[in-house]
C-alpha cells in the first residue's frame, strides 16, 4: 500500500487524515476528515469512470478506511503511533506483566467464566461496564506517557497490558452473543 | 454508431443532457422488482399490465422455452419439478445447506460448489434461473425507457456471504447486465427512507423477506449512509411462516409424503392463509386436493401465533447482536424502518415494536422501498446529477478468515469493517524444506473452520527449501465495494516470485460462465458474435466519455505529447467501434485504457492533494 502513497507524500495515516501526530484526537475532527476524503475516493465515485481510475479509487478507498479504523480506536492508534516512532509493542513475545495485573486478569478471566456458565446477562452485562472504566483509567495513562512524557517504552508496555483487555472484551461480548443461541 | 467528440477543456456533452439509462433491481425471493430515476422521481417500472411485482419464478418447458413470472407462477402446482421458487435460497449453496431445509418439490443435483436441478429441460443451475428473471426485467426496464440500460445496481441481503454475491454476480453477467454494484438490501432500503425523509440520526432497518432476514444498523448525517453494523438469518424469512402453517395443516389432516403437486398446492394455501391473517382474526377456506379430496384451511391468529413465535424470535437475537457490535442499546436508536412484504405481519410489527419501545416506521411500501433505493444509487453511479449527492459506507456482515494448524480459522478481516477493505497477514512454514502451502479461505464467526463456510483452497507453490518457520508468507485479503473477496499470496524473503491471485467462485467458473453465455446461443452463432460486438461497444462507449471527461476536467495535468498520444488512442478505439470486429474494439479499449493509467494516476494525486490543502485550511481556521 505504501507505493500508493509516496507520490503524493503521504507518509502516515495521521497525515492522510490530516491529524495531528499524537494520542489525544478530536474524534469529531477525525469523522469530518474521513467523510471528506471518502467523499473523493469511494469506489462509487468511479463507477463510470476508466478501469485505472477505479483500480486507483479502490486502493484509496481502502487506504482511507484502514487509517479512519487504526485511527480511531485507541489502542491501535496507540500501537501505529509507537510503530511509527520506531517501537516494536512486541505483543507477540514480550509476555512479561506485573504480578499485580497478572492476578486481576485472573479473577477477571474467573468472573467471566462464572457468569458465562451461569448463562447470566446481567453479570456479563456488569463487566462490560468495569472493563470500560478500568481501560478508560489506562488510556488516561498512556496518552500522558506518549503525548506528554514521551516515555515510550512505558507506553509500549502499557500497550501489552492493554491487549490482554481487548481479548478480555471480545471474550465477554462472545459470551453475550452466545447467549443469543 | 456515430460518437461526438468535444473540445479538450469543453464539458462533455453527454455529461450535460443525456440521461444514463440506469435500473435498480430487487432480486427478491418471492418477488422481484425493477425501478429507474426519471425527470419525475424515482419510480418501480411496471409491466405491460401495470403490475410492478414479478414473481420470482421460473418454468422451464421440454422445448427449451422459458417462461418467467406470473405466467410461471400459475404453474408451480402443476408442474413443480420444473417450476421454480425461491430460487434465492439456493444461490451459492451446495446440497447439504439445502437439505436441511425439509421437502421441496425439486430433483436437486450435488454438484461441487452449489446445487443443481434437475429439469426436462436438463440440469439447470440456481444462477442460470435468477438470470432468466433479471433478463425478464432487464426487459421490461427497455421496453418501459425506450433504450439501451447502461448498468444496474442489484441488491442481495445484507447477510449474504462471498459465494452467494458471487452467485448472484454471475447471474447479472449471464443475463447481459453490467453490474455498477451489488447493494445490500437493508442500505439501499435506507437511501430511499432517508432522501425521502430527510432522516438524520441512528436507524434501524429490519428487513424480512421472502426466504432472508437482515437488521441494519445506519449513521444518516447530512449526505452519508453510514452502516455501523449488520447481521441476520440467510435462510429465514416469510416462507418459514408458509412452512410453519403447512406442517400444521399437514399435521391436521394427517398427510404424509404429499406428492410434489399436493406438496405445491398446500403451501400455496398456506401462504394465502398467513397473507389473510395479516387483515383477518381467521380464516376459513377449502383447497382441492389432487385426488379430488378437499383440504381445510381453518386457522385463527392465535393459533397462527403460537405456530410461529419461535420464527419471530430468530429474527430477535440477530437485532440484539447488531446493537452490542455497533456498541449502541435500543435507547440511541432514532426509527426502525420495516422492510419486505413479511414485515406486514401483526406479530412481526408487535415484536419489532416492543424490542424497540417504538412503534416501527411503515411510511413506504416495504415491497418497494429496497428497489427504489437501489435505482438511485443507480442512478448515482451512472454518473446522472441529480443536485443530490450521497457517500454511502457499508460494511461485510461475516469475518473472513484462514485455515491454521488444528483446523482452527484465524480472522483476517473482521465482520462490520468498512468495506472496501484489505487485511494482510504473514504465516509461515511447518516443516523443513516445505516448497508449497494450502491457503484455505473461510467465511464465519466460528473458531472451527469446519463450522465456516469454505470459500476458496488454493496452493502457493515455489516457495524456496528454507528451515520450518524461516519463509514469511503475506497473505492479503481484499474486498471490494460489492463485498467480494479476492486473495494473495507472496513469499516476502527470497523474493522468489510465488504469488497466487484468487477469486473465490463456486462451481462456476469465469469460464463456465463464458460457456453459460454460448449456451444460451448454441443454436444462433450470429447472436453471440452480436452480443460480443455490443458489449465491446458499451464498454467503449463507456472509456471513451470517462477519457473525454477526465481530458475536460484535467488535461493541464499532462504535456502536449502525452495528449496527443490519449487524443490518438481516442481515435483509434473511436474508430474502431463504427467496425463491428469487437476484438478490435477490444484491442484498442485495452491500449486506451493503458495509455489513460499514469493520466488517471495523476489524477487521483491531484484530488488526495486538495482534500489535503482543503482540511489544512480547516484545520488552521479552528
Amino acid at each position: 500500500m505504501n507505493q500508493v502513497m509516496s507520490p503524493v507524500g503521504v507518509d502516515n495515516h495521521f497525515e492522510l487524515l490530516q491529524m495531528p501526530v499524537r494520542f489525544r484526537l478530536d474524534l469529531a475532527e477525525l469523522d469530518r476528515h474521513y467523510l471528506e476524503m471518502q467523499t473523493r475516493v469511494h469506489p462509487d465515485r468511479s463507477a463510470n469512470l476508466s478501469d485505472a481510475e477505479r483500480r486507483l479509487h479502490l486502493q484509496w478507498a481502502t487506504l482511507t478506511n484502514e487509517a479512519y479504523q487504526t485511527l480511531k480506536q485507541p489502542l491501535a492508534r496507540a500501537r501505529y503511533l509507537l510503530k511509527i516512532r520506531g517501537v516494536d509493542t512486541q505483543e507477540e513475545d514480550n509476555t512479561a506483566m506485573p504480578t499485580e495485573f497478572l492476578l486481576e486478569q485472573i479473577d477477571w478471566r474467573e468472573e467471566l467464566q462464572t457468569a458465562a456458565g451461569d448463562r447470566d446477562a446481567c453479570a456479563l452485562g456488569r463487566l462490560v461496564t468495569r472493563l470500560k472504566v478500568e481501560r478508560n483509567t489506562l488510556f488516561e495513562t498512556l496518552a500522558t506517557l506518549l503525548d506528554d512524557d514521551h516515555k515510550l517504552p512505558a507506553a509500549a508496555a502499557l500497550v501489552r497490558q492493554l491487549a490482554f483487555l481487548d481479548k478480555l472484551g471480545r471474550d465477554i461480548n462472545d459470551a453475550l452473543a452466545a447467549l443469543e443461541d | 454508431m456515430l460518437l461526438q467528440i468535444s473540445e479538450p477543456g469543453a464539458p462533455s456533452p453527454s455529461q450535460q443532457t443525456v440521461r444514463r439509462l440506469a435500473i435498480g433491481i430487487d432480486l427478491g425471493t418471492t418477488n422481484s422488482l425493477v425501478a429507474t430515476v426519471e425527470d419525475s422521481g424515482t419510480t418501480v417500472l411496471a409491466d405491460a399490465k401495470g403490475r410492478s411485482l414479478l414473481p420470482s419464478v421460473v418454468r422451464y418447458h421440454k422445448d427449451g422455452e422459458i417462461e418467467v413470472g406470473h405466467g410461471a407462477k400459475l404453474y408451480q402446482s402443476e408442474d413443480p419439478a420444473n417450476t421454480f421458487v425461491s430460487v434465492k435460497r439456493y444461490m451459492g449453496r451446495g446440497l447439504s445447506d439445502v437439505a436441511a431445509r425439509g421437502e421441496v418439490p425439486y430433483r436437486l443435483v450435488d454438484m461441487p460448489g452449489m446445487v443443481q436441478f434437475e429439469t426436462v429441460a436438463g440440469l439447470i443451475s440456481p444462477v442460470q434461473v435468477s438470470a432468466e428473471i433479471l433478463k425478464a426485467l432487464r426487459e421490461r426496464a427497455e421496453q418501459a425507457l425506450g433504450g439501451e440500460i447502461v448498468g444496474a445496481v442489484i441488491t442481495v441481503p445484507a447477510y449474504f456471504d462471498d459465494a452467494q454475491r458471487q452467485a448472484t454476480k454471475d447471474a447479472a453477467a449471464l443475463a447481459g447486465l453490467e453490474v455498477f454494484r451489488l447493494l445490500n438490501e437493508p442500505t439501499a432500503a435506507a437511501v430511499a427512507y432517508g432522501l425521502d425523509q430527510a432522516a438524520e440520526g441512528t436507524y434501524a432497518v429490519y428487513d424480512l423477506g421472502g426466504g432472508t432476514f437482515d437488521i441494519s444498523i445506519l449513521k444518516l448525517t447530512r449526505g452519508v449512509f453510514e452502516v455501523l453494523a449488520t447481521n441476520g438469518d440467510p435462510a429465514l424469512g416469510g416462507d418459514d411462516f408458509d412452512h410453519a402453517v403447512y406442517d400444521w395443516l399437514c399435521e391436521r389432516n394427517s398427510y404424509t409424503a404429499l406428492s410434489a403437486i399436493d406438496t405445491r398446492r398446500l403451501l400455496s394455501a398456506a401462504r394465502e392463509a398467513k397473507e389473510l391473517l395479516s387483515k383477518l382474526e381467521e380464516v376459513d377456506f377449502h383447497t382441492e386436493m389432487s385426488d379430488g379430496s378437499i383440504a381445510n384451511i381453518a386457522i385463527d391468529r392465535a393459533t397462527f401465533t403460537r405456530l410461529t413465535e419461535g420464527l419471530v424470535k430468530r429474527t430477535l437475537s440477530p437485532v440484539r447482536k447488531a446493537l452490542r457490535d455497533a456498541d449502541l442499546t435500543v435507547e440511541d436508536v432514532k426509527g426502525v424502518v420495516l422492510v419486505g412484504g413479511a414485515t406486514r405481519m401483526p406479530i412481526i410489527q408487535a415484536a419489532v415494536a416492543e424490542l424497540f419501545g417504538q412503534t416501527p416506521l411503515t411510511d413506504l411500501d416495504p415491497d418497494k422501498v429496497v428497489a427504489l433505493g437501489a435505482a438511485m444509487q443507480a442512478n448515482l453511479l451512472a454518473g446522472n446529477k441529480t443536485g443530490d449527492d450521497w457517500l454511502l459506507l457499508d460494511v461485510i456482515p461475516l469475518s473472513l478468515g484462514i485455515e491454521t494448524l488444528g483446523g482452527l480459522s484465524e480472522k483476517i478481516v473482521p465482520r462490520n469493517a468498512t468495506i472496501p477493505v484489505a487485511r494482510a497477514q504473514e504465516f509461515t512454514t511447518w516443516k523443513d524444506g516445505q516448497t508449497a502451502m494450502t491457503i484455505h479461505v473461510v467465511q464465519g464467526e466460528r473458531e472451527l473452520v469446519s463450522e465456516c463456510r469454505s470459500l476458496a483452497r488454493f496452493e502457493l507453490h515455489g516457495i524456496p527449501p528454507m528451515v520450518a518457520g524461516m519463509a514469511r508468507v503475506r497473505v492479503t485479503y481484499q474486498v471490494d465495494a460489492d463485498g467480494l473477496l479476492s486473495v494473495s499470496a507472496a513469499e516476502q524473503i527470497s523474493g522468489v516470485e510465488a504469488r497466487v491471485e484468487v477469486k473465490p467462485s463456486y462451481g462456476l467458473s469465469d469460464g463456465e460462465v463464458a460457456r453459460m453465455i454460448e449456451d444460451s446461443y448454441a443454436h444462433a452463432k450470429d447472436d453471440l458474435e452480436a452480443r460480443r460486438l455490443h458489449e465491446q461497444r458499451a464498454e467503449a462507449v463507456r472509456l471513451l466519455e470517462a477519457t473525454e471527461a477526465a481530458l475536460a476536467e484535467d488535461a493541464n495535468l499532462l504535456d502536449a505529447d502525452e495528449q496527443a498520444s490519449i487524443f490518438e488512442g481516442l481515435r483509434t478505439l473511436r474508430a474502431a467501434t463504427e467496425g463491428t470486429d469487437w476484438l478490435a474494439i477490444k484491442g484498442a479499449a485495452d491500449a486506451l485504457n493503458e495509455l489513460g493509467t499514469e493520466f488517471a494516476a495523476r489524477r487521483m494525486d491531484l484530488s488526495i492533494r486538495t482534500a489535503l490543502t482543503g482540511q489544512r485550511v480547516d484545520a488552521l481556521s479552528i
